[in-house]
């Protein structure tokens, strides 16, 4: 089903203070790193507070998570709860079509919202109060027919019954959701059968008729100081990334200098080259490779302990062939070279390369066949790293051409 | 009859105090460290041993299920719970009675779930449109933190487990495990090939485990009861007690706790105060939520609710959600409105799901109005047969079993409203 974007969109969107509070801690409920995972609940609080999901929205939402733009997009477009149009300044009526509720007369309430309300779903009523659409399967099939209507369902609903919830409704007033003929939630119509001796107090009323009338925010667009925000996870002390995938990674020399070389210039009077790309495009840093750092954690929490950077123990046994290369002591001039110039070495590769006393470019430029293998063998969970990454070819062509010819060729991977 | 005693949800209805007091006196949270005392092993062994089969609707062993999750963490990561509380299968509206009135059942069995299975954490993900139900649940979580049940060193146990809140927002696909962890990801909720099974990567690329909101809410009972004291109800291999459902044309729809194993008919005439118009008048009921091949009255006669009873009529238990319809349905109506809800929910990424879903929804449109051939009945037996088992996740396959039962089991009713409608009578009707 095609779902987009409404044509007329507001300029800006922002959170209400007590709702940036409630979107910040929902974020934490993900592992750090992870907080893409929020974006449902955010962009469903946006649109509370809206009405509905407009296109700042997404993208203040997408910025608040660090997300691409077309990213939270997809998500909105996806997701049918999203509405993408205006609805009615005072309820946007669902109701329940499918086979349950047809069963026992949903067919009838729509034909009520389209007398009543608008004759096509998702169009206001002419006061602009109200609008209607039929969704799928709500999950109250033992209370059908219903419909939700803001925060609330309606169940056990009749033509009759829904007629007077929408004069109601225009009218201004705050109809009580849950059951139209009495019912206290999904139990037997008449005589009990079952639970006759359930221990506790006595409720007034079930637990979802009870939070829409002491809370008040059936029809409201939410500001977030309706509930106080409590958030007793972050208590617990065990939020942290998972292993490396959720820290940030390091960027590589090469992508740092992309980095900074992806600022859109002008182009000035320069034409535009033979594959099109002019100079106010950025180039492509990444490549794709993941940046690979070590995971290691010791037992404990795993969350916690996961994803610090540790440095490889400094004596162990090699694995495998080939032949250990020859190592310095310390680097010349207490100056190593910055070993991570070279694509496919981080940060913890390289405190290995140190370890083994590999502190230049020329070092790795001059290893042979054996030093390849035996360096291919002794990175652990990255077995075959060297080879694939032609660290002696990238090192040969930084040695022998200098570090910027060996950025420019990086970028297509010439080595 | 299942015995008000034997009930796990002693509050299904909600009618009684349901915060963590109203719990804790009818035997919720007690000594619940002294059951993580006995160790993973234990637990996950009693679970065995009880019987209990997922209750979401495909019915895999619950406790093997979890003896797939690592032992301990070769590599740093921490393994997840899942806990599918995304109740979108048309007919099915038992879990919602769990998370608004018998929470603490559930988190509970969060937390001892968790535990056999070694997760850092729950994540429950309960579908949007569940705004109260989010709201009542997520009420239970913060007592139960409070109450120092949840957290670090969870009940004194000395073991630090979080459970959280997550909800959707109204896809049905994300009732789909793996679709479930993408959506729970930030993604559109488009399922995963298998493998890698989600026990081997899963939420975040982390072992993770997906249980069935209910299935985690039986736990903690299981365990202060006794494996023994749950496999004592039901047949062998199809044990314990289970939610039921009823919706359609009975007197009285209602959610119930019933022993499995129960007739189909004694459950609909003793809690749905039986079908409209008499048993007689029964045309027909889809037993397990929508993807449930429907049975024709003398299938429902003698039929058993669990899973190898209802294998037994060639259809399948599912969510033990029954839809029941009388004489005056358009049984090829009915069928046609949850083509058109298949049609809705495919998330489009597999083609045959996208494209079929569609066709057999305006094929059925012509069912439904007798605009049809004969032949093409045939047909469309052949494109469900195309769809099914061609896709991704099992989306496919419930969109087609619907239409080949109904195709299977009131074959004379499609063909008599073409045929009426060829000829501009009534056709075999006409004999009634």
């Amino acid at each position: 089903m095609l779902r987009r974007l409404y044509q007329e969109q507001p300029e800006t969107f922002e959170f209400t203070p007590a709702n940036l509070e409630w979107a910040r801690a929902q974020i934490t409920k993900y592992p750090v790193g992870r907080q893409a995972s929020a974006i449902i609940p955010l962009l469903f609080r946006a649109q509370e507070q809206e009405g509905w999901l407009t296109k700042p929205a997404i993208e203040y939402v997408a910025d608040m998570l660090d997300m691409a733009y077309i990213r939270a997009l997809e998500v909105a477009t996806f997701y049918f709860m999203f509405h993408l149009t205006p609805v009615g300044s005072v309820a946007h009526l669902q109701i329940c079509g499918t086979t349950p509720c047809m069963l026992r007369g949903s067919e009838d309430l729509i034909a009520v919202c389209k007398r009543k309300i608008s004759a096509h779903p998702h169009e206001l009523s002419l006061d602009g109060k109200l609008s209607w659409e039929e969704v799928e399967c709500l999950g109250a099939c033992s209370n059908a027919p219903m419909a939700q209507i803001g925060k609330d369902y309606f169940e056990d609903l009749s033509e009759e019954s829904l007629e007077t919830l929408i004069d109601e409704l225009t009218a201004g007033k705050t109809p009580r959701p849950g059951s139209r003929i009495g019912r206290f939630s999904s139990e037997r119509a008449g005589e009990q059968v079952a639970l006759l001796d359930t221990k506790g107090d006595r409720e007034e009323f079930n637990a979802t008729t009870a939070l829409a009338v002491s809370i008040g925010d059936a029809f409201k667009r939410i500001d977030g100081t309706e509930v106080p925000l409590r958030a007793p996870w972050q208590t617990s002390g065990q939020r942290g990334p998972i292993g490396v995938m959720g820290t940030e990674r390091p960027k590589s020399a090469v992508q740092q200098a992309a980095a900074a070389k992806a600022e859109p210039k002008p182009a000035g009077n320069s034409p535009v080259d033979r594959t099109g790309v002019t100079k106010q495009q950025a180039v492509v840093a990444d490549k794709g490779k993941p940046e690979a750092v070590l995971a290691v954690a010791s037992g404990g929490t795993a969350m916690a302990a996961a994803g610090q950077t540790v440095a490889p123990p400094p004596e162990e046994q090699p694995n495998g062939g080939g032949q250990r290369p020859e190592g310095l002591a310390a680097p010349r001039d207490e100056k190593p070279d910055d070993l991570k110039i070279i694509e496919g070495i981080g940060p913890v590769l390289e405190a290995r390369l140190h370890a083994w006393g590999i502190f230049h470019f020329d070092q790795i430029a001059a290893w042979g066949p054996e030093q390849v293998l035996f360096a291919d063998e002794n990175v652990p969970g990255f077995k075959g790293r060297c080879t694939r990454d032609k660290w002696v070819a990238q090192a040969k062509i930084i040695v022998e051409e200098g570090i910027d010819r060996f950025l420019e060729r990086a970028k297509t991977n010439d080595y | 009859m299942l015995k008000d005693q034997d009930r796990i949800f002693t509050n299904l209805y909600g009618m009684h105090d349901r915060s963590l007091k109203g719990a804790m006196m009818r035997g919720h949270w007690d000594n619940t460290a002294g059951i993580l005392a006995n160790g993973r092993d234990w637990i996950i062994e009693q679970i065995k041993a009880s019987g209990l089969r997922g209750r979401g609707g495909a019915g895999f062993p619950t406790g093997l299920k979890w003896s797939f999750m690592p032992k301990a963490s070769p590599d740093g990561r921490p393994s997840f719970l899942t806990i599918n509380c995304d109740e979108s299968e048309p007919g099915t509206c038992k879990d919602r009675e769990i998370m608004r009135h018998d929470p603490h059942c559930l988190i509970e069995g969060a937390l001892i779930a968790g535990f056999a299975m070694g997760a850092a954490a729950a994540y429950l993900y309960i579908r949007g449109e569940y705004t109260r139900e989010k709201e009542a649940l997520q009420q239970a979580i913060d007592e139960a933190y409070e109450a120092g049940f949840l957290g670090k060193n969870a009940c004194g146990s000395g073991y630090d487990y979080d459970v959280y809140l997550h909800h959707g927002a109204g896809a049905y696909i994300c009732g789909e495990e793996t679709a479930l962890l993408e959506s729970l990801e930030g993604k559109k909720g488009m399922p995963r090939m298998k493998p890698p099974f989600p026990a081997g990567a899963g939420l975040y690329g982390c072992p993770t485990t997906v249980n069935n909101c209910e299935s985690i809410s039986v736990v903690p009972t299981i365990l202060r009861r006794g494996a023994d004291w749950f496999a004592s109800f039901g047949r062998p291999n199809n044990t314990g007690t289970k939610l039921f459902a009823m919706s359609g044309h009975v007197n009285t729809p209602c959610v119930i706790e019933e022993s499995m194993s129960v007739p189909m008919r004694e459950l609909i005439e003793r809690y749905g105060g039986g079908v409209r118009g008499g048993w007689k008048n029964l045309k027909a009921i889809i037993p397990g939520g929508a993807s449930c091949p429907i049975l024709r009255p003398e299938h429902c006669e003698d039929a058993i609710m669990d899973f190898d009873g209802m294998r037994e009529v060639k259809s399948s238990l599912g969510t033990a959600c029954m839809i029941v319809m009388d004489q005056s349905t358009d049984v090829v109506k009915a069928i046609w409105r949850l083509s058109k809800f298949f049609k809705h929910e495919s998330c489009g990424q597999c083609t045959p799901c996208r494209e079929g879903t569609g066709w057999m929804m305006r094929v059925m449109d012509r069912m439904v109005t007798g605009e049809a051939e004969i032949e093409e009945i045939d047909m469309l037996f052949n494109v469900t047969k195309q769809v099914e088992g061609h896709t991704i996740c099992a989306l496919g396959d419930a969109a087609a079993w619907p239409i080949q039962a109904l195709i299977r089991n009131f074959r004379e009713e499609i063909e008599d409203r073409i045929k009426a409608r060829k000829t501009g009578r009534m056709g075999a009707m006409a004999a009634e």
